[in-house]
């Protein structure tokens, strides 16, 4: 890999000046092993100069003025002492399992890629060739996302990925693709990258879980054709302070249908960006992600940052944010619905709720609406409170400990956001973790 | 209404009169004319040698054009913000007048014949009653003639200088002190220095600093404890002269346990060039004091075209510096072709309230980006926020907004509310409120919509006889009805009726 210097061309200056952010993207573009590409290669050197001209993120960019991207600018990961992971998630289910070890695929510990309707490969393996179909989706649906708002990561992540999934979906996919993350090495900088294009039609059920290492980026962009069905399901649980980025793109053709939910459980600093293009008439998009925070782990921030951008005439989103905070945690959501010129009957819903469990704790939240057609139903809400102690007072009343009562209430605030799992079964699975997690946070190892 | 019905107008058969005058007298800006008047000018463009001028024109202490001197230079460090969803070209700061006053108002006129009659009949024009306008003029003596109905104490501002304040002897036998900035920093220069720049700083903002700079006129209050200031407290804004920028400053003091209710009227002629109004207001609310702040800004908002109009950059803010302060903002925006503007409140205090009504009206070209910032530091702070903004023709209007629970602004409450109505295709709604919570013990709920006028509700109104555009300003008026509510009575009526005119056109 000695010609990476043909993809990252000299650190512009402007008037002879270095820009801020510029030196550190020089440090941090030097401290990884870039890749040379193969179909991607064309991709990778547009992202080169996305990057170069937007630079790293600084303190005083309007996305970026609740998070602090020092960690993420920064040109190496601290080092991560880590304990085991929990790997019981999803394994109830019958499933395709593939997994990646420090952001690279384990072949031999996961299921051979076959599966009806299908076809699965590894970037690594696919991007040694010229050509492949997801030359005209690699970085391609993430330089749409960088307008009106640049995402730097994103950019760099397109140049830097060294592996991922490349899904093509023709059919229905009967079992669920799960992936799931393992890390090995301390201080783990993993860039992965997944294509996922479902044919009109097609419908497939998305998981991953796991934690990639100390620190993550991750872009998955899916495009979606007429009448397609993505249903994405995230969870993660980490017991240490790991960096984390996520991105989705998605592009939603007509009649299709996204779906994208997010379980996040402590961790130290994770920003999750999404951008969902609503292209096609019909179509639908919900995503939505619960959140628990606990700042005595490791300081805690977690940050969702997501544009759903209606492009199209009757067409519904759902936003449903939902994040619970104690011990000085932070909560961040950035939200935004954006409505085009002649996107009628658009039908644009968001919510966003913060629960602070403790004095100390932060939910910080921006939820815009730009809209520019008329004909549309779009509103948001967001609400910032602690627990309801009426609530709490008629559970105890019923002699139901408070400890208890606490994690009744929690998961019941969560609700609406699990509610966005369309499946029973993963939702169940999900959400019987998560009380076991709570259970065991709130110090009370007996469930009821 | 005593319009003479043109020969050329044909009054058909079961058309009244009625419906031919009103129709005649709507569709445009109703004060969109000129008074031609001598002035006086300072020379375009902006350097010391102007901050010192307009400072000596004002006859100020050397403090004051040190005060002055001192914003500039930093004004000259800074750019301009950007941030606004607003779009509009360049502006020139060189190419602007910034002092203008008419020349009949170097020497204050003592009698009504010293009145220059071009500002007398300005005046009235305006719709402020005979009886008034004497007074306004700055006639002494006429405060002592009985003034009919309620009595509202008006202080008018033409271009760069105040043309007089009126009901001061009886305000001052209250002890409130009610007059141009310029004379306050001439006869009250011991609370002037204290509280000038207190609340909004010199190097606040980049408008507020220009401002700090180049202010000429503006109003003062102050209401000393205990004080229920005896009648409603008015400033009236116009601006006349062409390319000139007016930059007024106004000095609000509520001294503990009083209140005071101060309204703000603005208006300007049709000009075919842009004109900048960077204001700034400033509110001082102590212990348990109470003030009400009004505002109907119609100001020339651009031609259907979207030639011409205000380009408005205000910094308004209050302070309620001390326990159960309490400060109300309510605005209707309905002119301008730039609208930045959000009036905020500083809770310092425990308990004390904050809450702002706003209705935005943009048509045309004319675009607004305004709202409020509630900033909680003190324990049990409240604040409420309803905004109504409403978009029609090629017009964008923004809600950014912003409520900040500190950590030990323990127990508070904000609710917010902000609506957006859309009428047309081609134009924009939009929201960016900021929700920033560091306590637990705090609330905060923040809703936002964004909709159409109603088709049942116009079909309804329709069938009931209305025309589309009596149809669309019922139902506009229902929508707004919640901020219109908190106006005080003379400017209800009025900003009712510019809800109306302002969406003329806008319909079919």
């Amino acid at each position: 890999m000695a010609d990476t210097a043909v993809l990252v061309a000299q650190v512009p200056t402007v008037e002879g000046k270095v820009r801020p952010g510029q030196a550190a993207l020089a440090a941090h573009l030097d401290a990884l092993d870039l890749p040379r590409g193969g179909f991607s290669r064309a991709a990778r050197q547009d992202a080169a100069q996305r990057l170069e001209a937007m630079g790293l993120p600084g303190a005083r960019d309007e996305y970026w003025r609740y998070t602090d991207p020092a960690p993420f600018n920064a040109a190496r990961p601290e080092p991560l002492e880590f304990a085991a992971d929990d790997a019981t998630l999803f394994t109830a289910i019958d499933r395709l399992h593939l997994v990646f070890v420090d952001g690279r695929f384990d072949a031999a510990a996961s299921d051979p890629l076959t599966a009806e309707g299908v076809e699965i490969e590894s970037l690594a393996a696919a991007d040694a060739g010229d050509d492949h179909w997801a030359s005209g989706l690699y970085g391609r649906l993430e330089a749409a996302g960088q307008v009106p708002v640049k995402r730097p990561f994103a950019a760099l992540n397109t140049l830097a990925a060294a592996d991922g999934l490349l899904i093509r979906v023709t059919g229905q996919v009967a079992r669920p693709v799960h992936i799931t993350y393992r890390r090995s090495a301390l201080d783990a900088d993993v860039h992965l990258h997944h294509v996922v294009k479902l044919e009109e039609g097609a419908e497939l059920t998305l998981l991953e879980s796991g934690v990639l290492g100390a620190r993550s980026n991750v872009v998955i962009e899916a495009d979606l054709a007429r009448g397609a069905r993505l249903h994405h399901l995230s969870a993660k649980r980490a017991k240490d302070p790991k960096l984390g980025l996520g991105h989705i793109f998605a592009r939603v053709g007509a009649e299709a249908l996204f779906k994208s939910f997010t379980l996040s459980v402590n961790g130290a600093m994770m920003r999750n960006e999404a951008v969902i293009d609503i292209a096609g008439d019909d179509a639908v998009a919900h995503i939505a992600a619960a959140v628990l925070g606990d700042g005595n782990i490791g300081r805690f921030h977690h940050d969702d940052t997501v544009f759903v951008i209606h492009g199209a005439e009757r067409c519904e989103s759902r936003q449903v944010f939902k994040k619970v905070l104690k011990n000085g945690a932070e909560g961040i959501f950035q939200g935004k619905i954006l409505v085009k010129p002649g996107a009628q009957k658009t039908d644009g819903y968001q919510i966003s709720q913060g629960l602070l469990l403790d004095e100390g704790s932060q939910f910080l939240a921006k939820p815009e609406l730009e809209i520019y057609a008329d004909d549309v139903k779009c509103s948001h809400g967001s609400t910032t409170g602690a627990l309801d102690e009426t609530a709490l007072f008629y559970l105890r009343s019923r002699g139901v400990p408070r400890e208890r009562a606490i994690v009744l209430l929690v998961l019941s605030f969560l609700a609406d956001a699990l509610d966005e799992i369309e499946d029973t079964r993963l939702r169940e699975d999900i959400l019987g973790r998560l009380e076991d997690w709570l259970t065991e946070r709130a110090g009370n190892p007996g469930k009821a | 209404m005593t319009v003479e019905i043109g020969e050329t107008i044909e009054v058909r058969e079961g058309v009244d009169r009625e419906t031919v005058e009103t129709v005649q007298n709507m569709g445009s800006y109703k004060y969109g004319w000129d008074t031609d008047i001598e002035m006086e000018y300072a020379p375009k463009g902006i350097n010391e040698d102007i901050v010192r001028l307009i400072s000596e024109k004002n006859e100020e202490p050397e403090w004051m054009t040190e005060w002055r001197l001192q914003a500039f230079r930093r004004w000259q460090t800074m750019t301009e913000p950007k941030w606004a969803m607003l779009n509009y070209p360049e502006i020139d700061y060189q190419d602007q007048y910034y002092y203008a006053r008419p020349k009949s108002m170097q020497v204050k006129p003592k009698s009504l014949d010293e009145v220059d009659p071009k500002l007398l009949a300005t005046y009235e024009k305006l719709g402020i009653p005979l009886k008034e306008q004497m007074i306004l003029a700055g006639i002494e003596g006429a405060e002592g003639a009985p003034a009919e109905g309620r009595k509202v104490a008006v202080d008018a501002v033409f271009d760069s200088v105040s043309v007089g304040t009126t009901f001061k002897d009886e305000l001052a036998k209250a002890g409130v002190i009610f007059c141009s900035i310029s004379e306050a920093i001439r006869e009250h220069p011991e609370l002037v220095r204290k509280y000038l720049g207190s609340v909004v700083p010199q190097t606040d903002n980049f408008f507020a600093t220009l401002n700090s700079a180049v202010f000429s006129d503006g109003s003062f209050v102050y209401v000393p404890p205990g004080v229920h200031c005896p009648m409603e407290l008015s400033t009236y804004f116009r601006m006349n002269a062409e390319n000139t920028g007016q930059f007024e400053r106004t000095l609000i003091i509520a001294d503990k346990g009083s209140y005071v209710s101060y309204l703000e009227g603005c208006t300007a002629p049709k000009r075919d060039v842009a004109q900048l109004h960077a204001a700034v207001v400033e509110i001082v609310v102590l212990e348990d004091a109470e003030v009400k702040y009004s505002t109907v800004q119609n100001w020339f908002p651009g031609d259907e075209e979207g030639r011409g109009g205000i380009y408005n950059f205000v910094t308004k803010r209050a302070d309620c510096r001390e326990a159960r302060a309490k400060v109300m903002w309510t605005q209707v925006e309905t002119g301008s072709a730039i609208t930045w503007k959000y009036p905020s409140c500083i809770l310092r205090g425990d308990e004390s309230q904050g809450e702002f009504y706003s209705i935005a009206i943009a048509n045309n070209y004319q675009q607004a980006d305004t709202g409020t910032k509630m900033i909680h530091l003190g324990k049990n702070t409240r604040s409420r926020i309803v905004s109504k903004g409403i978009s029609a023709g090629q017009a964008q209007n923004t809600y950014r907004g912003m409520v900040t629970m500190h950590p030990r602004a323990k127990n508070s409450r904000n609710y917010t509310q902000c609506d957006s109505l859309l009428i047309g295709d081609k134009c924009g709604a939009h929201t960016v409120p900021y929700i920033e919570v560091k306590n637990t013990s705090s609330r905060v709920e923040h809703e936002a919509t964004t909709s159409k006028v109603d088709d049942d509700q116009l079909f309804y109104c329709r069938s009931r006889g209305m025309d589309e555009e009596e149809a669309v300003a019922l139902v506009v008026n229902g929508f707004c009805r919640e901020v219109l509510q908190a106006l005080p009575m003379e400017f209800a009526m009025e900003a009712q009726s510019l809800v109306a005119i302002s969406l003329e056109g806008s319909v079919g």
